[in-house]
């Protein structure tokens, strides 16, 4: 098992014939995922041939899954085009939509995340994220998939490299699926939402949740650890140092004032139960402790 | 980006929010001249992107041009809470009857927007929020139905505001939310929004934060831009499009890739660092996930030309591009700088083909670059090579 995607996902790419959406189909592809078509508006009808793999392009998202049964979309659209891409996906009911791109304006990512409420259809993952992965099942995204392997260890994380870094670290233990969810101020799918699944899977036995500053997410999700996950979690918190009223490169990622510090949120998760480590190596070391390995 | 004052009165006028008239002067004599335009009493207020500045002596009421010309000569060049006043907002004065609150803004931890409004107006928002909670109406807005003549009612009911400015208030929402929304806003807050003596609101003191995300369709935002006191080296790094963040007190520059790793970084050097005399990272410079030649040669150099950098910390992880490529960007940018390279750095790669990008670096044999295999590890060396 794994959460969110698993050998049965069947991916489209929006987005798939720019050179990002080209680029990591084609890795997406070589790592085993089931990718099945892609959307680009005005571009339906086409054919595109990526290392032997011919896949049809469809003008909305409807019309790639009434011809291909995908249930996965990911979305490689840039940020002027996002807002109308997530709501093609949204409005044709896609269960999982998965929004790599980063710089969307967040009064549009507002918008989509509270249109996919509406709807009540939709779960998206990002924007502003690597995407998820579980290995040698589905990767969609850009996470390499080449740097871990399958395993007991379920991780979240805001950021991309953080994500891929303990990935590497645990290699020899691997991974039931990593989420990156992303940095943006509005994302879809949260730790909390993570944290649920993971309890609720069983081929994850540890969780490995990262977090760095900015809004009170990682507070949150102390909270609900505390209330409803009983499996092992460490915790790694980045932004100790980062001054009050910068943006660290995430759009979501500043202290306003005292509220969203690395303190806080560390001291959260340690209220919670959670072990958290100084270091991304520390937190790697802390979860070997757990799993006695 | 947050706006000052008098920007935040401008975008507000564009969308008809009522306000009144208003001036922004960088000399005490322009400062005279707006005040003879507008005629009678006018209020002069530092332009700084800092709250308290009315305690600090920034804000001053003058009777005429003359006294403007005083009172303006007295606040440009203040220092208020180590912020430079370089502007001052002349404003028309009014009679006040009541002093009200309203903002809206994105409301991270539910993911929508919210608005907030409050009779008690004119004092620190938060302090209302904590010691009379009862006074703040907090009402979310959906992102997708905004604000409506009929859900601006409701607010203003909500918030309990007095019959005779209801009709009045409900409308500077709908306004409000026309400006959040076309402006790509984060933040438009009114403090205070004013009832005049004869009756009217009025938007007396505005802040607005606006989306940079959005620049892309909001062409009119660059000439809000504040040039001038941006960091000269942060200007620079913008220019060739890095994300760079100068920090204070700081020694050791950092270069990573990805948003997350470099804040990591930041805060293992920090930790790293407490054992060499307080040895602090300089910098956060996300050169994102590429991390090409030509960009790892911009970065350094960005980190070269700050005096206060003693050695650098290069921290990449190879994932999509593999660490063999990375350390050819790190040897090619070495020979782009060529002397320009003065200072030690320290370099941790893994990831993908981690052997062979430390194999390229070894060959390369460059005088002032030494590899470590783990991060702890290099912030720790890198941290002793800043403190000697």
């Amino acid at each position: 098992m794994s959460i969110f995607i698993n050998s049965a996902s069947k991916v489209i790419v929006q987005g798939m014939t720019g050179s990002e959406g080209t680029k990591h189909t084609r890795r997406m592809l070589a790592s085993g995922t089931k990718v099945v078509g892609g959307v680009t508006p005005g571009k339906g009808g086409q054919v595109v041939d990526i290392d032997g793999t011919s896949l049809p392009v469809f003008n909305t998202v409807a019309e790639a899954i009434a011809a291909t049964g995908a249930n996965v979309s990911v979305v490689f659209v840039p940020p002027k085009f996002a807002k109308a891409a997530v709501i093609d996906a949204i409005d044709a009911a896609m269960p999982l939509v998965v929004v790599i791109t980063e710089g969307i304006p967040v009064h549009d990512s507002a918008y989509f995340y509270a249109y996919s409420l509406q709807k009540g259809k939709t779960q998206i993952i990002g924007p502003n994220c690597p995407g998820l992965i579980s290995p040698d099942q589905s990767n969609v995204g850009i996470i390499p998939s080449d740097i871990t392997k399958r395993g007991p260890i379920g991780l979240v994380s805001k950021s991309g490299t953080l994500t891929y870094q303990m990935m590497y670290e645990l290699r020899d233990i691997g991974f039931s699926t990593a989420v990156g969810i992303g940095g943006d101020p509005v994302i879809g799918t949260t730790h909390i939402d993570c944290l649920r699944a993971f309890q609720d899977d069983p081929e994850t036995e540890a969780i490995v949740m990262i977090g760095e500053i900015g809004g009170d997410a990682e507070e949150r999700a102390a909270a609900f650890i505390a209330e409803y996950v009983r499996k092992p979690v460490v915790g790694y918190v980045a932004g100790f140092t980062a001054p009050e009223g910068k943006t660290m490169g995430h759009a979501g990622a500043i202290v306003s004032g005292s509220s969203g510090t690395a303190q806080a949120k560390k001291d959260a998760l340690e209220a919670a139960g959670v072990k958290v480590g100084q270091t991304p190596s520390e937190t790697a070391q802390l979860m070997r402790g757990l799993l006695g390995r | 980006m947050d706006l000052y004052e008098y920007q935040a009165r401008d975008l507000f006028e564009k969308h008809t929010v009522p306000v009144l008239q208003g001036a922004v002067a960088t000399t005490a004599e322009e400062a005279r001249s707006a005040a003879a335009k507008m005629g009678g009493k006018v209020v002069v207020k530092a332009q700084v992107k800092v709250g308290g500045r009315g305690k600090a002596g920034g804000v001053k009421l003058a009777i005429d041009a003359d006294d403007t010309f005083e009172k303006a000569g007295a606040i440009l060049g203040m220092d208020i809470k180590g912020h430079t006043v370089h502007k001052v907002m002349i404003a028309q004065a009014a009679p006040i009857a009541s002093e009200y609150y309203v903002s809206i803004l994105l409301d991270r931890s539910n993911r929508t927007f919210l608005v907030m409004a409050s009779v008690a107006g004119g004092m620190d928002i938060e302090e209302v929020a904590h010691t009379a909670p009862e006074k703040l109406a907090k009402v979310p807005v959906s992102a997708v139905e905004g604000i409506s003549l009929a859900k601006a009612k409701e607010i203003v009911a909500q918030a309990q505001f007095p019959a005779d400015v209801a009709d009045q208030v409900a409308d500077v929402l709908v306004k409000l939310w026309e400006t959040f929304q076309s402006e790509d806003a984060t933040l438009v807050e009114v403090n205070p929004l004013v009832k005049t003596e004869d009756g009217r609101v009025v938007a007396l003191d505005g802040k607005v934060t606006l989306d940079e995300n959005a620049d892309f369709r909001q062409p009119d935002h660059e000439a809000l831009v504040d040039h001038d006191t941006a960091n000269a080296l942060e200007a620079a790094a913008k220019e060739k499009g890095l994300n760079y963040v100068k920090l204070d007190n700081g020694q050791v520059g950092i270069i990573g890739n990805g948003a997350g790793l470099v804040m990591s970084t930041l805060d293992v050097v920090a930790y790293a660092g407490e054992k060499f005399g307080g040895m602090r990272p300089a910098n956060f410079l996300d050169i994102g996930g590429g991390a090409s030649a030509q960009v790892m040669a911009d970065g350094l150099s960005i980190i070269l030309g700050d005096p206060d950098v003693k050695s650098v910390f290069v921290n990449v992880f190879g994932g999509i591009t593999a660490c063999d490529a990375v350390a050819n960007g790190i040897v090619q940018a070495l020979e782009l700088l060529g002397a320009k390279a003065t200072k030690p750095i320290v370099v941790r790669l893994d990831g993908n083909n981690v052997l062979e990008g430390r194999a390229i670096l070894n060959a390369a044999n460059h005088p002032l670059v030494e590899q470590a295999e783990t991060m702890d590890g290099a912030a720790s060396r890198a941290a002793e090579l800043a403190a000697k």
